[in-house]
């Protein structure tokens, strides 16, 4: 095909040319009944020509992509090898989206002749005009051999092949996708051998049936809207606590992100980052590396379920999530990769439907994470809280959209990180971290101590009462010293090491050093 | 349609959790087939609001009826495909004809066609999701990357005849999407796929 043939001008002119091209010869009508014959006997029979197409397209555009190399009936045609060698691109550049269509050109696209005369009336459209296939010597990729092909560009001398061949040529030919010697010898033979015009027929009809998968991102929010809508219908006998609902909808949510993304973007840097307690550090990995720390951490809930440990016998000398996350990445051979998302995925779906059964009402287990604990159904927010942030981490690295998680979960997410705020901040001032506050009285537990007033704004949001005194002091308004006001993200982000306390963006009145302390507990939350 | 490689224990086994109404199997399904569902409804509606309306009836039905799913029959897969060709279809078709009720344009052999040609693209994309791995890579690499079939046989690090197979053998499977339902009547349940 020469630059001037768009595939639209080909498809068009192929069908007007049927009846009435001066280019088609006589063979041309005795070839298509002659197909018309044998498609009677087959599947398609039931719809042949113009009714294969969809309605409202019996003209010429539809057919845009339809006449790849030639159609059957150019083999009589000396011009056909030539066409059908470079004509395969229009098949592309047509509309694969058209289902149907490609039979049909196949079957009565008179092409070779027909095109030639075509010239300038496809030259408007130029820029369909996909490129040539034969560049694939500066694509880098490998080159096919090259034995059978080193015919001379005009009129290649006939190939002879045996019926066998031929026969398993049909497909490469329906796709356009073998050489022009082969092309014009499938040809040749098709008008002989009655099966394989049949057949090449069919196949030539199924290409015009590929089309691009729907890759539409499913809409998230779809899955949780299907699932209420069934369970409302049907109550479950069996239900997924609300305190496992996060970490459901996370994973599944950062499990949709990852069956989008390409094999090499599963190597693209990540970089993951935490407060230490007094700075923010970080460590570099990957896009599958984030997920196999997913995949280490969350083994901590499996464990404490019974479940199988992820890391097997490897597993980390301390237990912490850092600890079995290098020990994990130290195991392997070679850096993860996308083969990390089955197993990552498969302990997900066990927590959840093994939480399922167990309830976590009796015996809930602790969740060791090495340095200290967490309930059961703290860890399961911590882990919906974690999957979230490190999806973030992926989708920012990939250059994805990602959005927060649906209001409620959030709120259970904000919710854990305030509860563990007076134990953390304890800690810190044990660690000489904080600074034992000028009015610090030592409460006894049970009783009201100073309070700090945490307003989280934003969906999601609310207010939190914080002990600033010890973990053990009930925190009552009457003795609030301070009041911060920030978005429920910005929290998250701060709670997660992203955001140093020093930068929150956060609304405050009150007692100074009592803030200061609880953004700074608050970043100190955060972990690899 | 690719019966042979589909995992029987796990159907037989997600049937029996959803049928003791576990929440997690749901979910779990839906994870598993929701892109598939949501495609092939996409594929025959054209629209995404309808395409979530049927997601959603599908996967009510699955909650409601599991045990209207014979193992026996095939894999669960081909039967959440097929449920959603139906229910796709049938709107399609109920969708069509009131517009021509309302005096739309067309006939209502236009509509026949377009339900047919909507229903025969959907059975296509399910035939080639459902394939072999190494067909769909050849058919892949031939239609969509333009690869010769000898670029191809490279690329897979394949015979140039076994390439020449895998195209041949990939395009037959896809032919099958013209069988089975004839014009607009949506496909019953047990029908060859």
């Amino acid at each position: 095909m020469t630059e001037e043939e768009g595939p639209e001008g080909h498809g068009k002119h192929q069908r007007h040319g049927a009846h009435e091209g001066p280019g088609t010869p006589a063979a041309d009508g005795g070839t298509a009944a002659g197909h018309g014959r044998v498609a009677d006997g087959d599947a398609q029979g039931a719809e042949p020509g113009s009714d294969a197409r969809g309605p409202g397209e019996p003209g010429p555009p539809a057919d845009g992509g339809t006449d790849r190399n030639g159609g059957m009936d150019g083999h009589g045609d000396s011009d056909t090898a030539g066409n059908g060698a470079t004509g395969r691109s229009g098949a592309r550049v047509g509309r694969p989206a058209d289902p149907g269509t490609g039979g049909d050109g196949a079957a009565y696209g008179p092409a070779g002749p027909v095109t030639g005369a075509d010239g300038p009336g496809g030259t408007g459209r130029a820029p369909r005009i996909p490129t040539p296939r034969s560049s694939v010597e500066d694509s880098g990729m490998p080159l096919p051999d090259p034995s059978p092909v080193t015919a001379p560009p005009v009129s290649p001398p006939a190939l002879v092949l045996e019926h066998g061949v031929l026969k398993s040529l049909l497909g490469a030919w329906a796709l356009a996708a073998c050489s022009a010697e082969e092309t014009a010898a499938v040809e040749a033979h098709l008008g002989d051998c009655g099966p394989c015009a049949d057949e090449a027929r069919r196949l030539r009809q199924a290409v015009g049936l590929l089309q691009r998968p729907e890759s539409l991102d499913l809409d998230p929010a779809l899955r949780t809207r299907v699932l209420q809508s069934c369970l409302d219908r049907r109550p479950p006998r069996i239900p997924v606590p609300d305190w496992v609902a996060p970490f459901d909808a996370e994973a599944a949510r950062l499990d949709a992100l990852l069956q989008d993304i390409g094999d090499s973007e599963w190597h693209a840097p990540v970089r993951l980052r935490w407060f230490d307690g007094t700075g923010p550090t970080s460590r570099r990995t990957t896009v599958a590396g984030v997920i196999a720390h997913l995949l280490s951490v969350d083994g901590l809930v499996a464990v404490a379920l019974g479940l199988d440990d992820p890391l097997g016998s490897v597993s980390g000398e301390e237990g912490t999530p850092e600890g079995r996350t290098e020990a994990y990445w130290r195991a392997s051979h070679f850096p993860p990769t996308r083969s990390v998302r089955g197993p990552w995925r498969e302990q997900s779906h066990n927590l959840v439907r093994t939480l399922s059964f167990t309830g976590g009402d009796t015996g809930t287990p602790t969740v060791s994470y090495g340095g200290f604990g967490l309930s059961l159904r703290d860890a399961m927010l911590d882990r919906a809280f974690e999957c979230w942030v490190h999806a973030e981490d992926i989708a920012n690295a990939i250059d994805y959209p990602y959005e927060p998680p649906a209001p409620r979960h959030l709120n259970s997410m904000i919710d854990l990180g305030a509860r563990l705020l007076p134990a953390m901040l304890a800690a810190r001032r044990q660690a000489g971290l904080a600074a034992p506050g000028r009015t610090r009285h030592l409460v006894p537990a049970g009783e009201p101590g100073r309070t700090l007033r945490l307003e989280i704004e934003g969906s999601g949001g609310g207010q939190w009462l914080i002990a600033l005194d010890s973990p053990g002091a009930v925190a009552s308004a009457e003795h609030e010293v301070a009041h911060v006001a920030l978005d429920g993200v910005e929290f998250c982000r701060l709670a997660a090491g992203h955001v140093p306390p020093e930068e929150a963006a956060a609304g405050q009145v009150g007692d100074r050093e009592a803030i200061r302390d609880v953004l700074f507990a608050a970043a100190s939350l955060s972990r690899m | 349609m690719a019966k042979k490689d589909a995992p029987p224990r796990w159907d037989r086994r997600m049937q029996q959790r959803l049928a003791r109404g576990e929440a997690a199997a749901l979910g779990e399904c839906y994870d598993r087939f929701a892109s598939l569902v949501h495609g092939l409804a996409h594929r025959v509606l054209g629209d995404e609001e309808a395409a979530d309306g049927i997601t959603r009836e599908v996967f009510v039905h699955v909650w409601e009826h599991p045990e209207s799913y014979d193992p026996k029959q095939g894999p669960l897969r081909s039967w959440i495909a097929m449920l959603t060709h139906r229910l796709a279809v049938q709107r399609l078709h109920a969708a069509g004809t009131a517009a021509l009720a309302q005096g739309g344009q067309g006939t209502p052999e236009d509509l026949e066609r377009r339900v047919r040609q909507a229903s025969i693209a959907a059975r296509a994309d399910f035939i080639v999701t459902s394939m072999p791995v190494p067909l769909r890579a050849a058919l892949e690499r031939a239609y969509f990357q333009r690869r010769d079939y000898r670029q191809t046989a490279v690329d897979l690090d394949i015979e140039e005849e076994e390439a020449r197979r895998r195209l041949r053998l990939g395009l037959q499977l896809l032919s099958t999407a013209h069988e089975a339902a004839p014009s607009g009547v949506p496909p019953e349940a047990g029908e060859a796929w």
